[in-house]
C-alpha cells in the first residue's frame, strides 16, 4: 500500500475486502463518473483536430491520443453506470445527460484555440492524470486500479507527445513563445481544482478508494517545471478565481460542444446506431 | 520530421544513348519476369515520373479522403462508433503518410507533393469532392468508397516498384477493414427505424454513381493505361475493375435490402454479370475540373489547416536549429 493513501486505509489493507466496505457504490459512482467525463471531453474536443492538424504527424497523434482516452473514458463510464445500477450503459450516460450533470474537470473543457492551447491544455492535463493514475492503480477498488494501470501507461506516452510540442513551441519562433505563454495564462485558473478536495474527495480518499487531490500537487508540479523549464516558459502566479466543473459548474463552451456530440442521440431517441 | 528532398539519384537520369536502350531492355525484361523495382536500380524516367504521379495522387485522395469522414467524428452516433471513425480517418491519414513515403524514394519531396495538392495543380480522388451530410454517409463511404478502393488497389499489392507494392499490401489490409465496418453502419441503419432506412437508401443514392466513376474513365477514353500495363503498375483496366467491383457489391446491396439507384441494372445470366446503365461522365469530367459540390470546400480545408499551423512547423523547425547548434556546441 502506498505512502499516499491514509492511515486507516493502509490498515484494512491485505484483508479480504467485500465492495461494501469500499464506501457506498453511489459515491464511487459519482468519483467515476468525474474520471470517465474528463477523459471523454478531451477525447471529444481532440477528435476535432483529426484532419485539420499543423502537419500530418500531428493528425496521427493528436488521434492517437484521443483514441487513448475515449478508450479510457468508455472503460470508465461503464464502470460509473454498473456502480450506480440504474441500468444507463456508455452511451446513455454520454448522450443523453444534461450539462449540469457532466462533471469533468472544467481545464477538460476548455476550447481547442489554436494548437498552442491545445497542447498546453494536455500538458496541464497529462501530468496530472499521471499522478491520479499512478495514485489509482492502488486503489482498494480492484476495478478502478485495473483502469488506471492500462490508463496510466497511455498518459506517459501522451506526456511525451504534449511535453515535447510545449517545448519545442515556448523554445521556438518568437511567435510561438508568445502563443505557448499567453496559453498557460489562459489555462492556468483552471488548474487549482485539480487539488482542490471537496467532500466526496475527501470520503473516497480515507476510504482508500482514490488519492486526496491535494498530494498529486507536488508530483503534478514537479513535472510541469520540469517541462516548462525546458521551454522557456514562466509559471502563472495563483488565479483568484476557482472553476468547479467536477462539481457541474460549467462556462459556455462545454453545452455546445454536447449539443455537437449528442445531437444523433437527441434527434432519433431509441434508435440503435 | 518535415522529410527532406532527396537528391536525386544519379542512376534516375534518362539515357538516350545506347547503353540506355540496354538498360532499358535489361530493366523492361526485370519487370516481365516478375522482379521488383528497387529505389536505387536504374528505371526509365518516364516510369520515375507515372509512379510519382500515380503515388502522390494516391496520397493526397488518402488525405483528402479524411475530411468528409472527419466532418463525423464529433457527431459519432455512439462511442464505439466514435471510436472505429477515429481509427479509420487516422488509418487514412498514416496511409497517406506510407505514400508520400514512397513517392520519397522516387526522389519526389513531400513538401512539393503537398504544395502542388494545395495549389489545385495535383489532382486527388473526385469521390471526396462530395458531401457527407448524414451519418449514413459514413456507412456509404466505408462500404462503396473504401471497397472500391480495395478492387483498384489489390492488384497494385503486386506493382513491378517494391516500395508501392509494399505500402498497398499493409494499405489493402486496413481497407478491407474500412469496407467491413462501413458494411456493418449499413446494416445496422437497414434494420433499424425507418428514419434510419431511409438515411441508408439516400447514401446510397447519392455514393452509388460516384464510386462507379472511382474506376477512372472507360477503357477506350483511358490515356495512361497502355504503358502502365506494359510497366505491371497496372493489370486491369479500369472497365475490368468496376464490373468486379459491380458484381461484388450488387448482392450485397440486396442483403441491405436497399436499392440500387440504377434502373437497367440486371444479372446477365450468360455471362454472370451485372450490367449496369451509362455512366455520366459529363458529371465526372465536371467534378474532375474541381466544380464538383465540395471541391472548393475540401482544398479550403486543408489550404486553412496547412496556413494555421505554418506557425507551429517554423516553431519546430527553429527548436530543432537551436538544438543542432546546442549539440554542436557542447561537441567543440
Ligand atoms: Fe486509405
Ligand atoms: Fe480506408
Amino acid at each position: 500500500m502506498s505512502e499516499a493513501l491514509p492511515a486507516q486505509a493502509q490498515m484494512t489493507a491485505g484483508g479480504a475486502i467485500g465492495a461494501s466496505s469500499l464506501a457506498p457504490d453511489a459515491d464511487r459512482a459519482k468519483y467515476v463518473l468525474r474520471l470517465a467525463d474528463t477523459s471523454l471531453i478531451v477525447a471529444q474536443q481532440l477528435g476535432a483536430w483529426i484532419g485539420q492538424a499543423p502537419a500530418l504527424e500531428e493528425d496521427l497523434g493528436l488521434a492517437n491520443i484521443a483514441l487513448d482516452l475515449l478508450g479510457q473514458g468508455r472503460l470508465l463510464l461503464a464502470y460509473a453506470g454498473e456502480l450506480e445500477g440504474r441500468g444507463r450503459d456508455e452511451d446513455a450516460l454520454a448522450f443523453l445527460r444534461e450539462p449540469s450533470e457532466f462533471v469533468n474537470v472544467s481545464l477538460a473543457e476548455q476550447p481547442n484555440g489554436d494548437f498552442a492551447d491545445t497542447v498546453m491544455r494536455q500538458l496541464l492535463l497529462d501530468a496530472w492524470q499521471i499522478e491520479l493514475f499512478e495514485a489509482l492503480e492502488r486503489s482498494r477498488d480492484e476495478r478502478l486500479g485495473q483502469i488506471a494501470a492500462k490508463a496510466v501507461k497511455e498518459t506517459r506516452y501522451h506526456l511525451r507527445y504534449s511535453g515535447g510540442w510545449v517545448v519545442r513551441l515556448g523554445d521556438g519562433t518568437a511567435e510561438s513563445h508568445e502563443r505557448t505563454q499567453q496559453a498557460l495564462q489562459r489555462l492556468w485558473p483552471y488548474t487549482a481544482e485539480l487539488f482542490d478536495a471537496d467532500p466526496l474527495e475527501e470520503a473516497l480518499a480515507a476510504a482508500g478508494i482514490g488519492p486526496h487531490p491535494a498530494a498529486l500537487a507536488a508530483g503534478w508540479r514537479a513535472r510541469l517545471q520540469e517541462v516548462l523549464a525546458e521551454a522557456t516558459l514562466i509559471l502563472p502566479p495563483p488565479a483568484s478565481f476557482r472553476w468547479y466543473g467536477k462539481r457541474g459548474e460549467h462556462n459556455e463552451h462545454l453545452g455546445h460542444l454536447l449539443a455537437e456530440m449528442q445531437i444523433l442521440q437527441r434527434t432519433y431517441p431509441g434508435a440503435k446506431w | 520530421m518535415y522529410a527532406q528532398a532527396l537528391d536525386q539519384p544519379e542512376g534516375h537520369r534518362e539515357c538516350a544513348s545506347a547503353d540506355g536502350a540496354a538498360l532499358e531492355a535489361r530493366f523492361l525484361s526485370r519487370v516481365a519476369s516478375e522482379q521488383k523495382v528497387e529505389p536505387k536500380d536504374w528505371m526509365p524516367e518516364r516510369y520515375r515520373r507515372t509512379l510519382i504521379r500515380q503515388i502522390s495522387q494516391h496520397a493526397h485522395s488518402e488525405i483528402v479522403g479524411m475530411l468528409p469522414e472527419g466532418n463525423w467524428i464529433t457527431r459519432a452516433p455512439s462511442l464505439k462508433r466514435k471510436a472505429i471513425l477515429m481509427a479509420k480517418v487516422q488509418d487514412e491519414g498514416g496511409h497517406g503518410a506510407y505514400l508520400y513515403a514512397a513517392a520519397e524514394t522516387l526522389g519526389a519531396a513531400r513538401e512539393d507533393l503537398i504544395e502542388q495538392l494545395l495549389s489545385g495543380a495535383a489532382k486527388y480522388s473526385s469521390i471526396f469532392n462530395y458531401p457527407t451530410p448524414t451519418w449514413a454517409d459514413v456507412g456509404a463511404i466505408g462500404w462503396l468508397v473504401d471497397g472500391a478502393a480495395i478492387m483498384n488497389q489489390i492488384p497494385l499489392c503486386r506493382c513491378s516498384y517494391g516500395p508501392y507494392a509494399r505500402a498497398m499490401v499493409r494499405i489493402c489490409k486496413e481497407e478491407s477493414f474500412h469496407q467491413r465496418q462501413g458494411f456493418e453502419i449499413m446494416l445496422t441503419l437497414a434494420r433499424g427505424t425507418p428514419e434510419q432506412r431511409r438515411m441508408a437508401q439516400e447514401a446510397l443514392n447519392r455514393w452509388w454513381w460516384p464510386s462507379l466513376m472511382m474506376f477512372g474513365p472507360g477503357d477506350a477514353d483511358s490515356k495512361h493505361t497502355a504503358d502502365s500495363v506494359r510497366w505491371k503498375i497496372k493489370r486491369f483496366t479500369n472497365d475490368e475493375l468496376r464490373q468486379k467491383f459491380v458484381d461484388f457489391t450488387v448482392p450485397q446491396a440486396q442483403f441491405l435490402g436497399l436499392k440500387v439507384p440504377d434502373p437497367e441494372l440486371r444479372l446477365d445470366e450468360a455471362s454472370g454479370h451485372y450490367r449496369f446503365g451509362a455512366i455520366d461522365w459529363a458529371e465526372f469530367n465536371e467534378v474532375l475540373r474541381g466544380n464538383g459540390p465540395c471541391n472548393r470546400e475540401r482544398l479550403a480545408a486543408r489550404r486553412e489547416a496547412h496556413e494555421s499551423g505554418r506557425w507551429v512547423r517554423e516553431a519546430a523547425a527553429a527548436y530543432a536549429e537551436k538544438q543542432r547548434a546546442r549539440t554542436s556546441a557542447a561537441a567543440a
